[in-house]
């Protein structure tokens, strides 16, 4: 397979939408569209799979109300049972009322951070991270899709013209 | 697409002919712009008070808590007056993002991110208060849950003392990650805009190489809304915890279980009110009332009214509860604040609080400006003197007649006070010279729904959605265009004339692309006519940059929106 791409701008999210919508009905494959803001739909029109990161914050959720739990448990139960103000700390079903608030604090604090790490993961985002938009245009006003050139490279280039595109490039992959 | 469809009735968010390129200019403004005169002197007034509270704050470490006001009887007034002052108006910034997003209200988009960042930094200077109350600052750490030199010596996890560090410091850093996340498409702006060498580099460490893939935007907006969902029973749950400080003591005054949500509601309604007042200032100072409009105003001045009459209630019932308890220790101490020494105080709190947002049934008054301005004002006077009132009034009469005494401030409470408010305006000032103020990115997301050339065009019985930017702009270009006469050649000869013939013997060629607007389709098209140079595309100026128009197929008008001449003039200085 030819590592070409072919990168087609656009200076509109609907005429974008309708561009991707044609392009998938040809049956080219879309390797990536980069946008200024999210285009709502977008993600329907070139066929991405729905994201499973909310998943993973209800895992992660899970994760710190069970540490919690274990913690305050371990804490104030199990290790050093003290008498405060004439309640004692021995049973630790009897004190659970007052470890609430930080149950649900810990929960928060462990499902909102883990997404957010998992999210910049996967999309690949940290500090000192190159920038991969093809064009600086991308995030100002204008919309990028990449088409991988597979078979005729002049005849996919004269049918991303039709569809309303602004400027075309044919580029290596990256 | 149907999908941009808004309601008539709606009022637009987004006033003027706006496109997306006109919201990117006009938030990256404030930011690549200079800052005036104006801006640096009330940066310096900030810091001249941030650095007062700096040092009371020291003196009070080095010579110890006794140097406050504090006494045996009251010994809790200021700090933590002002800690929860802080606490209360860091709300609205997380009620405007999260709350708003969950109910899918569009006008937090132009406000979100100055309320996000007002929570972040005013929940900084609350934060402050308690560790320095701690007297011994250096072991601030026994409030974490650590292994210490004691052994098997660990916190209290009954106290709502220890709760209150959980949720503060759960609350402050979920907000800073749920704020910095929508900043990274902004940053991103920012980055590809940015001409001198510095300013890129910085933007692209902040941006975290933010791209705008579909499958980043689409993690994006579900993290986004997943970090509302659950910055949302967060911010409930912040001031509850500060208002167990109190409920859960036995002071009359204190002992109510009203507290927690006659709390959350006053945490909200001072937390707008301070939005409103910092906002007001900013759509005037960074020229951002085509995002900020009159209607964000208005709403928020709704949203203090409805709290206002919500905290109102609560005084009531409060009053109510106490006389109905037949508890004579709880009557006294209502009694006590209405009718005591401290009278001036509760009637400054009650017209504040209750009395003022009443003005706001007005739609004329809600609608005004400058009376929003005033009674935002009004309002965070309100809602410090409430705190006050609850914490002194409750214990400076207390069980023993004989140790009744009166809390005066000394210039340490004061200057820590006026210190932090320094600070907060310090942060703010500095936020809003560097940081895209508007979410534009968002922003840019609802433009074809609410933006106002889009409403009208469809009120006219326009087709959805209404492209009208660019064909205004389109046939501007179009009339300057006749005037031209002569080849494409005679007008190539004379746009070179005036730019200077680049000679590639003795110069070398620029990389065009770094001009903002230039790609590298369009850098060849330049080169191609003769321009290779920052120094030649500096010297452009309209009768140039119509020639230039003339003899580009595409991106006609580009150049001088852009305003190429100046980022030409930087790149060359800066090059």
């Amino acid at each position: 397979m030819s590592s070409k791409v072919i990168q087609a701008m656009y200076n509109d999210d609907d005429i974008l939408m309708d561009a991707v919508k044609e392009v998938r009905a040809a049956s080219h494959h879309i390797e990536e569209v980069y946008t200024p803001f999210p285009v709502h739909g977008l993600e329907k029109a070139m066929g991405l799979k729905d994201t499973r990161i909310a998943i993973t914050a209800f895992m992660y959720g899970c994760v710190g109300f069970s540490f919690a739990v274990w913690m305050m448990n371990y804490m104030m139960i199990e290790q050093w049972p003290q008498d405060i103000g004439g309640k004692p700390s021995f049973s630790f079903l009897l004190n659970m009322p007052a470890f609430v608030p930080i149950m649900f604090e810990l929960s928060v604090f462990f499902a909102a951070h883990l997404m957010v790490i998992t999210f910049y993961m996967r999309s690949r985002l940290w500090p000192f991270k190159e920038a991969e938009n093809p064009d600086p245009r991308t995030t100002d006003d204008m919309f990028v899709m990449e088409v991988s050139v597979d078979g005729n490279e002049d005849e996919l280039i004269s049918f991303l013209e039709k569809t309303g595109t602004v400027e075309i490039k044919v580029t290596e992959k990256h | 697409m149907s999908s941009h469809y808004e309601a008539p009735i709606r009022k637009p968010l987004i006033i003027g002919d706006k496109s997306y390129h006109d919201i990117t200019l006009e938030v990256a403004a404030p930011v690549e712009g200079k800052a005036n005169k104006l801006w640096w002197i009330v940066f310096s007034i900030a810091l001249i008070a941030f650095l007062w509270g700096l040092g009371s704050i020291i003196y009070t470490i080095g010579t110890g808590i006794g140097v406050w006001g504090l006494n045996k009887t009251v010994g809790w007034a200021w700090d933590i007056t002002n800690f929860v002052w802080w606490v209360g108006i860091g709300h609205a910034g997380t009620l405007i993002s999260a709350v708003l997003l969950l109910f899918r209200q569009k006008w937090r988009m132009g406000i979100n991110r100055s309320a996000e960042a007002m929570t972040i930094f005013s929940v900084v200077q609350a934060g402050l208060f308690p560790v320095i109350h701690m007297g011994r600052v250096w072991n601030a750490h026994f409030v974490l849950p650590i292994p210490n030199q004691f052994g098997t010596l660990w916190t209290n996890f009954n106290s709502p003392l220890l709760w209150d560090v959980f949720a503060i410091s759960t609350y402050l850093s979920v907000s800073l990650v749920f704020w910095w996340t929508g900043l990274l498409p902004d940053f991103a702006m920012l980055r590809d805009r940015a001409v001198k060498p510095f300013q890129k580099k910085i933007y692209g460490l902040l941006s975290f190489g933010w791209s705008g893939r579909a499958k980043d935007w689409q993690r994006f907006e579900e993290v986004s809304l997943v970090l509302a969902g659950l910055a949302t029973p967060l911010v409930l749950s912040v001031h509850t915890i500060v208002s167990f400080d109190f409920a859960t003591s036995v002071i009359p005054g204190w002992h109510t279980t009203i507290f927690p949500p006659y709390f959350v509601a006053g945490a909200v309604f001072s937390g707008f009110a301070m939005v409103n007042t910092l906002l007001i200032i900013m759509r005037k100072v960074s020229n951002l009332e085509a995002y900020i409009t009159k209607q964000h105003i208005e709403l928020m001045n709704i949203v203090i009214m409805i709290t206002g009459s919500i905290v109102g209630c609560a005084y009531i019932t409060e009053l109510f509860i106490a006389w109905y308890s037949g508890v004579e220790y709880e009557q006294y101490a209502f009694l006590n604040r209405a009718t005591g020494p401290y009278w001036w105080a509760y009637l400054l709190m009650m017209s504040c609080n209750v009395f003022s947002p009443q003005f706001m049934w007005s739609k004329k008054l809600r609608t005004s400006i400058m009376f929003s301005f005033i009674i935002s004002i009004v309002v965070n006077i309100g809602m410090w003197f409430e705190r006050f009132v609850i914490i002194v009034t409750s214990l400076h009469r207390d069980y023993l007649p004989s140790s009744w005494t009166m809390f005066s401030p000394t210039f340490v409470d004061i200057g820590i006070y006026v210190g932090t408010i320094g600070f907060f305006f310090v942060l703010f000032l500095l936020y809003a010279r560097t940081f895209p103020v508007i979410a534009q990115a968002e922003v840019k997301s609802i433009l074809k729904s609410s933006g106002d050339n889009y409403k009208r065009f469809r009120d006219e019985g326009g087709a959805n959605p209404a492209p009208v930017v660019s064909k205004v702009v389109e046939t501007k270009a179009k009339e300057v265009v006749e005037e031209i006469k002569g080849s494409s050649e005679e007008r190539t000869a004379d746009l070179m004339s005036s730019l200077g013939v680049f000679d590639s013997a003795k110069q070398t060629a620029d990389d065009l692309k770094q001009i903002s607007g230039v790609g590298p389709k369009l850098e060849q098209t330049l080169n191609s006519i003769g321009i290779y140079s920052f120094d030649q595309v500096s010297k452009m100026t309209d009768n140039e940059y119509n020639l230039l128009d003339s003899l580009l197929d595409s991106f006609k008008g580009r150049a001088k929106r852009d305003d190429w001449a100046g980022q030409a003039n930087n790149l060359k200085n800066n090059g």
